[in-house]
């Protein structure tokens, strides 16, 4: 039986857990409001953004003298993974779920004979990638200094991807970050950024005669980079928000664990403390009653 | 005329203005274009300038702001602007735009110096 002092410097250290863990979910839980403000001041933009690439879509025919952003280059034989993770731990799940979804991604493109190269916004989900797959990444975003992502940071990983894409480093691009549902769930996302997958064109963009200034191909080619960071903006917010809501729930569970360990220890505290007490009372009127 | 036009500026970043006015003048990439009530559906990429809202009909323009580049669409019931960066032109630093186009002409980056020239254009007239 662990001795009352051993006991004793246990609560006080579980005790001084708990109140970590139990500030680390408030953090997060008043970073988390921010961060969904953040993604909700976000969508009118990407809403526009989406209805008008689907009204141009309807309008436009993808052909080899599409824009190469939406054509691609014709093969699929080269697969770049962008993949977005946070850059602090202490998150539940969040990045290893995330990094799970890339390595299932890698293995089954590797299964098919395709060459994979990856590249990390993030550097959380680097980590179990650097043992395995050193010689695969091509880059690492740090977003370390960054407190709230702007559509800046956003806008320079596009355009370093489109760069990368122009140079004919790779022929598909696929972006991971995880969707955030809600505090307590978040999914691990796949999306194919290039070549840019069109809306499908409704009919009523169709129907309507809009007049284009320049002409449709022109703008498409101008939007189709706006709109590869777009998505990598909404791909970062959604982020963002994961990430505090699966810390969130994290720190809140290990506060509960925590709460349970303080519960149990007393109780053993306790009953040592009393079974100490009875064997000295026991040995004292044992004493006495031998005289 | 009493018809007022549903204008909205959104950057990626959260949405700017939303207003009611009676007419607003973008800069189009084959030139500026006023949008009225009514005005025919239309889509037109933006070059870097300003766009000037006039919150009454036939009144002096009451906001500016300055856009790098965007995206502006009319339908039958407003117009919105896509606007990556957009600037009040009033909040425009001219003396900083000033020593930042000298910087870009002395490294010779010319679409900086388009982009600032415009803001420079924008801020002083």
């Amino acid at each position: 039986m662990p001795s009352l002092k051993s006991l004793k410097m246990r609560i006080t250290s579980v005790k001084s857990t708990q109140k970590i863990t139990k500030a680390m979910k408030m953090v997060a839980a008043a970073k988390l409001r921010r961060a969904q403000e953040a993604a909700e001041a976000a969508r009118p933009y990407s809403v526009r953004m989406a209805a008008v690439m689907a009204s141009l879509a309807s309008r436009v025919t993808v052909g080899p003298e599409s824009p190469r952003l939406l054509a691609g280059t014709g093969k699929d034989q080269v697969h770049l993974l962008v993949v977005c993770s946070s850059e602090r731990g202490l998150a539940g799940g969040f990045n290893s779920n995330i990094a799970k979804l890339a390595r299932r991604t890698l293995e089954e493109l590797q299964g098919q004979g395709k060459t994979v190269k990856l590249m990390f916004v993030g550097k959380k989900a680097r980590a179990p990638f650097a043992r395995t797959h050193k010689d695969l990444i091509v880059g690492t975003v740090d977003m370390s200094h960054i407190k709230n992502v702007g559509f800046a940071d956003a806008k320079a990983v596009a355009d370093d991807v489109v760069a990368r894409f122009d140079a004919g480093e790779f022929d598909v691009a696929h972006l991971f970050f995880s969707t955030f549902k809600s505090a307590l769930t978040q999914e691990p996302t796949r999306l194919q950024i290039i070549p840019a997958a069109l809306p499908a064109g409704d009919a009523k963009g169709a129907d309507a005669s809009v007049e284009y200034e320049p002409d449709e191909e022109s703008i498409l080619a101008d939007l189709l980079p706006k709109n590869l960071a777009v998505q990598v903006f909404r791909a970062l917010l959604e982020n963002a928000a994961s990430e505090q809501g699966s810390r969130m729930t994290a720190m809140d569970s290990a506060t509960r664990n925590a709460g349970d360990m303080i519960n149990k220890l007393s109780i053993t505290y306790n009953r040592t403390r009393q079974a100490a007490i009875t064997k000295e009372l026991i040995e004292i009127i044992s004493g006495a009653e031998a005289l | 005329m009493a018809e007022l036009l549903d204008f909205e500026l959104v950057s990626p970043e959260r949405r700017l203005a939303k207003a009611k006015v009676a007419m607003v003048v973008v800069p189009g990439v084959e030139g500026d274009f006023g949008v009225l009530p009514g005005h025919a559906p239309m889509m037109s990429t933006i070059r870097p300038g300003a766009i000037a809202i006039h919150e009454t009909d036939g009144g002096p323009a009451t906001q500016r702001f300055f856009i790098d580049g965007g995206f502006a669409e009319v339908t039958e019931t407003g117009l919105t602007i896509l606007a990556e960066q957009a600037t009040p032109v009033a909040e425009i630093d001219v003396a900083a735009v000033a020593t930042q186009l000298a910087a870009a002409r002395a490294a010779g980056d010319e679409a900086a110096m388009a982009r600032l020239e415009a803001m420079q254009a924008a801020a002083t007239n």
